[in-house]
């Protein structure tokens, strides 16, 4: 079975509807799938419900889907850096769920892993843990809270052989192997792509039964939404 | 003389200890990897997936797939491992990291933080905050004693809680308070910044807190 598409667009076509759930692997703008979210713009799906920890910035990575407005709702842990959004949501015109950053990956993995609930002790005592059932055990007190699964994933990759094995790169591997997981269609796109048995079969992080369609978007223009340098000390 | 976010800082670092696993949080508790004393074998902790986090880049050798979860551009170290989100985020729930030091808007004489949100006005989000003082062992709080000289320490939180019974000790601009969290013991005055009087912290603080028997303090 062939999983390699040609480009973005092709190998996001057919798998989106209007009202679809979807995660976006990355942490900030740092392994963020930024080709195949363009490829869901042109596709102008809307009514969607996101699954990321962070909606991108203006004009880059999800803040895209916002300026044309195909978010409907989005769950996420911190959205600070994007205006658009803020404002989107001051004005009712967006939905969003904050979750925990730690609870919202395991929500994830769980859902990939066929776990429909767990208990935390993160949240407990706050607006987080309201109206969710609460346990416990050896003395503390724990929150229940889902899993998650989505329609589609869209993940981010260093490299990936015709199989869907997938190997990330440095902090850019964050939310993308267990978003992998819990996509129905999980559709990556990365760096290299290799021939089979080309990767270290132990170097694997994400094994090819989670990713359905790759995309080889070499050359990619990585951003840096926070450039900090230190001063070199003449020798 | 109150303390300056460089001394806040430098009194946080003797909090660590030799073979520390510690996370830093955004603002005054990223200062602290600078006073990290000679000889101590301290492993930073960044939340969005990496163990043992180096300095800053020199410029032009920044690299977009090596950031940390303030999303600066920063370097690995021969100790440096990566992981996944949930990995991490296992490591802070389980335990597994010794001491948080991180910023507040408020923390009551209980131990209670606020620290994510101000509804209607700051839209953001709890990030990994929730989370870390839920799962780390020790919890250190760095933070300007007053806001718009309205105290920050409180017998209760009026914003958003981030977590209840979670601080262990506080450092702020005029002193350091220890919090025996979640029992009956309370808040303590350890230690005055260089100069300030003890007539000084409590006329800034709303909080309950008893001084401690050896207080520490320098005379003005």
């Amino acid at each position: 079975m062939n999983k390699i598409f040609p480009d973005a667009h092709a190998a996001m076509a057919g798998i989106l509807k209007d009202g679809m759930t979807l995660m976006s692997g990355g942490f900030g703008l740092c392994g963020i799938p930024q080709l195949l979210i363009e490829a869901i713009r042109d596709l102008k799906v809307k009514d969607l419900t996101v699954i990321s920890n962070n909606a991108g910035v203006d004009g880059a990575g999800l803040g895209i889907l916002l300026e044309s407005r195909q978010i409907k709702k989005m769950i996420s842990s911190y959205v600070g850096e994007n205006k658009l959004f803020e404002r989107q949501f001051l004005a009712g015109e967006l939905e969003l769920e904050f979750n925990p950053q730690g609870t919202l990956a395991e929500r994830i993995r769980a859902g990939g892993a066929g776990i429909p609930a767990f208990l935390t002790k993160t949240g407990v005592g706050t607006l987080i843990a309201e109206g969710k059932e609460l346990r416990d055990f050896d003395g503390a007190v724990y929150v229940m809270e889902r899993g998650l699964v989505a329609d589609v994933s869209i993940v981010h990759a260093y490299k990936g052989d015709t199989e869907g094995n997938l190997i990330y790169r440095k902090t850019a591997r964050n939310f993308n192997p267990m978003m992998a997981s819990a996509g129905k269609i999980t559709v990556a796109q990365v760096e290299h792509i290799v021939p089979a048995g080309e990767i270290d079969p132990d170097a694997v992080h994400t094994p090819g039964i989670f990713v359905q369609r790759i995309v080889h978007t070499p050359n990619i223009a990585k951003l840096i939404e926070k450039r900090t340098t230190r001063p070199r000390i003449a020798a | 003389m109150a303390w300056t976010r460089d001394q806040m800082a430098e009194r946080a670092a003797k909090e660590l200890r030799d073979g520390f696993y510690v996370n830093l949080g955004i603002g005054i508790p990223t200062l602290v990897a600078n006073f990290i004393p000679a000889g101590m074998d301290v492993q930073l902790q960044s939340e969005n997936g990496m163990l043992g986090m180096g300095p800053f880049p020199f410029e032009g050798e920044e690299d977009a797939d090596l950031i940390n979860a303030g999303k600066q551009t920063i370097t690995e170290l021969a100790t440096t491992s990566y992981f996944s989100s949930a990995d991490s985020f296992g490591m802070i729930r389980g335990g597994h990291i010794d001491l948080a030091i991180l910023g507040a808007m408020e923390v009551t004489e209980r131990g209670d933080l606020a620290n994510w949100m101000i509804p209607g006005k700051m839209v953001k989000g709890m990030g990994g905050a929730m989370d870390l003082v839920a799962g780390v062992k020790r919890v250190v709080v760095v933070m300007e004693h007053t806001a718009k000289g309205q105290p920050k320490l409180l017998h209760h939180c009026t914003l958003p809680l981030t977590g209840t019974a979670v601080v262990d000790l506080v450092i702020t601009d005029l002193a350091v308070f220890s919090i025996d969290k979640g029992s009956s013991g309370g808040m303590t005055l350890i230690e005055l910044a260089d100069g300030v009087t003890l007539d000084e912290v409590k006329a800034n603080t709303e909080a309950n807190f008893k001084v401690a028997a050896d207080l520490k303090t320098k005379a003005a």
